[in-house]
């Protein structure tokens, strides 16, 4: 049965590269056939740059599975939202509230 | 407003620590927000959150004063929280583990916290219709 998975990466991929962990993860769901989004906060929006070099979350940006970046942490980390890459989207936290509600499965890795 | 689905966290971080903390209470603070009823299970370091004998300080390196610093601390965050949750006519329960907070002595919490074991954080989420659990590192 398909199911809606939410995937929290919130630490910076290039310093923790076990963040990898989740990316693999999104991309194994998806390839299930489950719905499946990133939602970047913290340093994890560090990711989201289009400047930013090869990191473990780099398959994800290839992919067709849906990258949203915590608007408030693009912003204390000074980030414009047009330096982010293709296919990645800013939002605000209250995404995750709303999926939460809305029964989608939502983990922090 | 007719209060939506509730919603769960557990929180794992002690103050002061992680900036997963600030996030947790931005996603509570929008879920209240949203109109949902919020649980909250405090478990290990997160029993510290709602210690009421937290004080603000002065910084010597800024030259300020503790007013001045106006340093967060936690507790006001939750006591915020709480009465957020109040004018909008919502429900935030806080509960925090019991034995954790034994173990650090952090018994004395601001008003509307209660102390309690995992076997409540089990009847948060099965009263919930989802639950985060916003792990420590």
């Amino acid at each position: 049965m398909k199911k809606n998975y939410l995937i929290i990466v919130s630490e910076d991929p290039l310093e923790f590269p076990a963040t990898r962990r989740a990316g693999d993860l999104a991309l194994q769901l998806k390839q299930c056939g489950h719905e499946v989004a990133l939602f970047l906060v913290q340093n994890g929006v560090l990711a989201s740059r289009a400047s930013a070099s090869a990191d473990g979350l780099s398959p994800i940006f290839a992919s067709a599975i849906e990258v949203l970046a915590d608007d408030f942490s693009l912003r204390e980390r000074g980030i414009e939202f047009n330096e982010l890459r293709a296919g990645v989207a800013p939002a605000p936290i209250d995404t995750v509230v709303s999926r939460l509600a809305a029964g989608w499965n939502t983990l922090w890795s | 407003m007719t209060a939506k689905p509730c919603l769960t966290f557990l929180l794992m971080d002690p103050p002061f620590e992680s900036a997963r903390t600030t996030t947790a209470f931005r996603l509570i603070h929008s879920a209240l927000a949203q109109g949902h009823d919020v649980k909250v299970f405090a478990y290990e370091g997160a029993v510290s959150l709602a210690f009421a004998r937290q004080a603000a300080h002065a910084n010597g390196v800024h030259g300020r004063d503790a007013a001045q610093e106006a340093h967060p601390l936690t507790r006001e965050w939750i006591a915020f929280l709480q009465a957020d949750a109040g004018a909008r006519g919502a429900r935030l329960e806080w509960v925090n583990c019991g034995l954790c907070v034994d173990e650090r002595g952090v018994g004395e919490t601001v008003p509307e916290v209660r102390r309690g074991s995992p076997v409540d954080f089990l009847k948060m989420v099965k009263e919930s219709v989802n639950t985060l659990v916003v792990p420590t590192r």
